[in-house]
């Protein structure tokens, strides 16, 4: 495994797609330095008006695609869905980096970064949805690298260490899946005390169960695209007892996502009824917000329903990317977008460039991570000295 | 006691604010809190204000903030739309309205110093504190700078310092909480030239603007902007148009925000102590699904180890086409491994 990585190394050095990324990385470091050095105003279009901007929206996408590693542990170990087993580290690797990134981007969201651990150990606002956020967002990434730690283990050749690890797992699962429920649902929450600044089509006293929804369906989808994107790009990386399961994670993971999105179409829609909304749909915001509710979530649960019934691979893959887009569509008209709605133009916030960038560079960050690790450590393929046991 | 009338009449009703206590500042909890009796606050009468922008030199000169770039006796600045801002607490805007007999109006903008602040309910550092005085107090030396306060505060009043690389602090008005304590009144109150600020008991501040709508009904809009809004504010308005014209959100309704929060709040117990039960049953039931499973697999490898002959290939075959496909390769592996182990007994130590 060693040498084909030393191989892949050396082929893909200058590709095109390294290039960008290289370009993304130098000038992200820019923006990093100035963000640190000349404070938020210097690199944000942040105002008084809109003090969150696309951080917080790339923040919100980060952790419902993190979903990924809850919602494969809970279908292996939970509900006993153990031919998908290898799929569950290349999905806690996921979760591991979305959560690890959204940590990262606080820190250069927050004003005083350095006083992260104030809220835990200097003065508790727990009346605070952002609290509860933080402690279980906290717990989470300990979990999430417990979880990823017989990978790395494996990897560093600690037999003994890692076989305790290994034992914690159906723990570990348990306890990760009771701190998504709660901290993807208080995302939502978030946006639920300022009722008078978010559009009425996506405020709803249920955006804590949509968010919660949100990241299942996400979570799966982001799985199936990233496995997709595994195989044609690092394909090197993947290992025997992935090739076989592959075909039934993706089967299996479309036809859930397809029921958990007809689920939510309707909870959407329960939603507009009872705080009775519907006359905002004959508006262009109705337009928008329609635009969501048929392509980003009623077709792809079609498509999905489709694809799982015909085993057509190359439909749900391609409706997986649908369906993380329809989230990246929601995130962005709750972050950013529908907020604020009423503000007149000359007050909406628009990016600035240096945020654009900071934005891709933690993307960039996290795709280049993804690809070190999978190389490295047996995420995709198993180690010899542990065959058939992760 | 050289209290002149103007004077007197901007303490409305202050006889008991010297019962005002200092720094005991309560914290913003999940219980309901109706406000402090005693608390004070300031009522804005908007047909009285002249847009003079005296109340703004007043509070520039209280917060010692530099002078601004246009002199405060330059009134061009009233056809901008200003908000609040770090050296600014407090703008008065001009706003044209529909009403016949004046074609203008103003608003003064600071702080509303809220009875449950939305600010103080989301700050994870509680940051904010209503105090018994009335001001909503806020500490910059616990604040971490994420600015929900500013996101949740439905009337868009606190600023941030996004130029300060190190130590940015958020900004807003204190209603004078320092003045409030030397028995001062806050500075905008005092230096108003019209009464249109008067500073008092917020619920004699509610009597006396009572009274003017009721003594002047034509005057006045039969509404104290404020004494509900968001569930009160220390800050009161009254206008002779509709508040909407003079910029102010007529959507707010009288709930506070903390209202719209603790019921995603009280859930997180509720799934703690659920969800592990319902795990748990969950992890029980696919546990059985497993045993039977491998209870098949059992009998299959049992059927084919006691006959190597034709017929029990044919057993396992019906036996292999009754499991599904996916456990299918798993039966089949474990038949192998089986029937090696069963050619290569003393070999038997497969630790995997
Ligand atoms: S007006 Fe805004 S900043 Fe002032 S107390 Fe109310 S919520 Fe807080
Ligand atoms: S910016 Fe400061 S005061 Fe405002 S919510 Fe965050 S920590 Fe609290
Ligand atoms: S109460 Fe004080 S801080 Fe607030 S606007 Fe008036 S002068 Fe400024």
């Amino acid at each position: 495994m060693v040498d084909e990585t030393k191989a892949l190394r050396k082929k893909s050095l200058l590709t095109p797609v390294n290039i960008i990324s290289g370009i993304i990385l130098v000038a992200g470091l820019y923006a990093t330095i100035i963000r640190f050095t000349q404070g938020l105003g210097a690199v944000t279009a942040l105002s008084d008006y809109n003090p969150w901007g696309i951080w917080i929206w790339f923040k919100l996408v980060a952790i419902t695609l993190a979903g990924a590693g809850y919602t494969t542990c809970a279908a292996v170990y939970v509900f006993g869905m153990k031919r998908y087993h290898s799929a569950v580290r290349p999905a806690v690797l996921i979760g591991l980096l979305g959560y690890t990134l959204f940590a990262v981007s606080l820190v250069y969201d927050l004003g005083r970064p350095y006083r992260l651990p104030y809220p835990f150990f200097v003065s508790q606002g727990t009346t605070s949805v952002l609290f509860e956020i933080g402690l279980c967002v906290a717990f989470y990434l300990i979990v999430l690298y417990l979880e990823f730690s017989p990978a790395g283990l494996e990897w560093l050749g600690f037999r003994k260490i890692r076989n305790i690890a290994v034992k914690a797992t159906m723990a570990l699962t348990m306890f990760g899946i009771i701190l998504s429920t709660l901290h993807q649902s208080s995302l939502g929450a978030l946006y639920l005390s300022a009722p008078s600044k978010l559009h009425p089509l996506w405020y709803s006293g249920y955006l804590p169960i949509y968010f919660f929804i949100t990241s299942i369906y996400g979570g799966l989808a982001m799985v199936i695209f990233v496995f997709w994107l595994s195989e044609r790009y690092l394909p090197d990386n993947i290992g025997h007892a992935y090739q076989e399961e592959k075909t039934g994670v993706v089967l299996g993971f479309a036809k859930a996502i397809s029921m958990v999105l007809v689920g939510y179409f309707f909870i959407r829609i329960f939603g507009i009824s009872t705080a009775n909304s519907w006359h905002h749909l004959f508006s262009s915001w109705g337009v928008l917000f329609l635009i969501e509710m048929l392509v980003g979530i009623l077709l792809p649960a079609i498509l999905f329903a489709i694809g799982a019934r015909e085993k057509n691979i190359t439909l749900i893959r391609w409706t997986a990317v649908l369906t993380i887009l329809g989230i990246i569509y929601n995130k962005f008209f709750i972050s950013t977008y529908a907020f604020n709605w009423q503000l007149s133009p000359v007050d909406r916030y628009f990016p600035s460039g240096l945020e654009v960038i900071l934005t891709l560079f933690m993307i960039t960050v996290g795709v280049v991570a993804f690809r070190v690790i999978t190389s490295l450590m047996p995420v995709f393929f198993e180690h010899k000295d542990y065959p058939s046991s992760h | 006691m050289s209290i002149s009338r103007r004077r007197f009449l901007k303490w409305a009703g202050a006889a008991n604010l010297a019962l005002i206590p200092g720094k005991s500042a309560i914290a913003a909890s999940n219980r309901h809190f109706e406000g402090y009796p005693q608390g004070g606050g300031v009522l804005f009468d908007s047909t009285l204000c002249i847009g003079c922008r005296k109340c703004e030199k007043g509070c520039n000169e209280v917060n010692d903030f530099p002078a601004p770039v246009k002199p405060f006796d330059d009134l061009s600045v009233l056809d901008e739309r200003r908000r609040t801002g770090n050296t600014a607490f407090t703008v008065v805007n001009r706003y044209k309205t529909s009403d016949g007999s004046d074609t203008t109006a103003y608003r003064k903008i600071q702080c509303n110093h809220c009875l449950e602040p939305a600010c103080a309910a989301v700050c994870f550092v509680k940051a904010f504190n209503k105090t018994p005085t009335g001001a909503v107090e806020y500490d910059a030396s616990v604040c971490v700078g994420c600015r929900y306060c500013m996101m949740a505060c439905p009337f868009d009043v606190p600023t941030f310092e996004y130029n300060e690389a190190f130590n940015p602090r958020v900004q807003k008005c204190t209603l004078c909480q320092p003045r409030l304590e030397e028995g001062l009144l806050p500075g905008c109150v005092e230096i108003c030239p019209t009464d249109a600020l008067i500073f008092g008991e917020r619920k004699k501040l509610l009597k006396i603007a009572r009274n003017r709508i009721e003594n002047h009904p034509d005057q006045y809009i039969d509404h104290i902007y404020g004494e509900h809004e968001m569930g009160g504010t220390s800050w009161l308005y009254l206008s002779g148009v509709p508040f909407k014209e003079l910029g102010m959100k007529e959507d707010l309704g009288i709930k506070p925000a903390l209202e719209f929060t603790s019921g995603a709040l009280s859930a997180v117990p509720i799934v703690i102590g659920l969800w592990p039960v319902l795990l748990l049953g969950m992890y029980g039931v696919s546990k059985r699904l497993d045993k039977e499973a491998l209870e098949e697999q059992d009998e299959a490898i049992k059927v084919s180890l006691e006959n190597a002959a034709e017929e029990a290939a044919k057993k396992l075959e019906t036996a292999l086409n009754k499991a599904d496909k996916a456990k299918k390769r798993e039966i089949e592996t474990a038949v192998k491994k089986a029937l090696a182990e069963a050619e290569s007994p003393q070999e038997g130590n497969e630790e995997s």
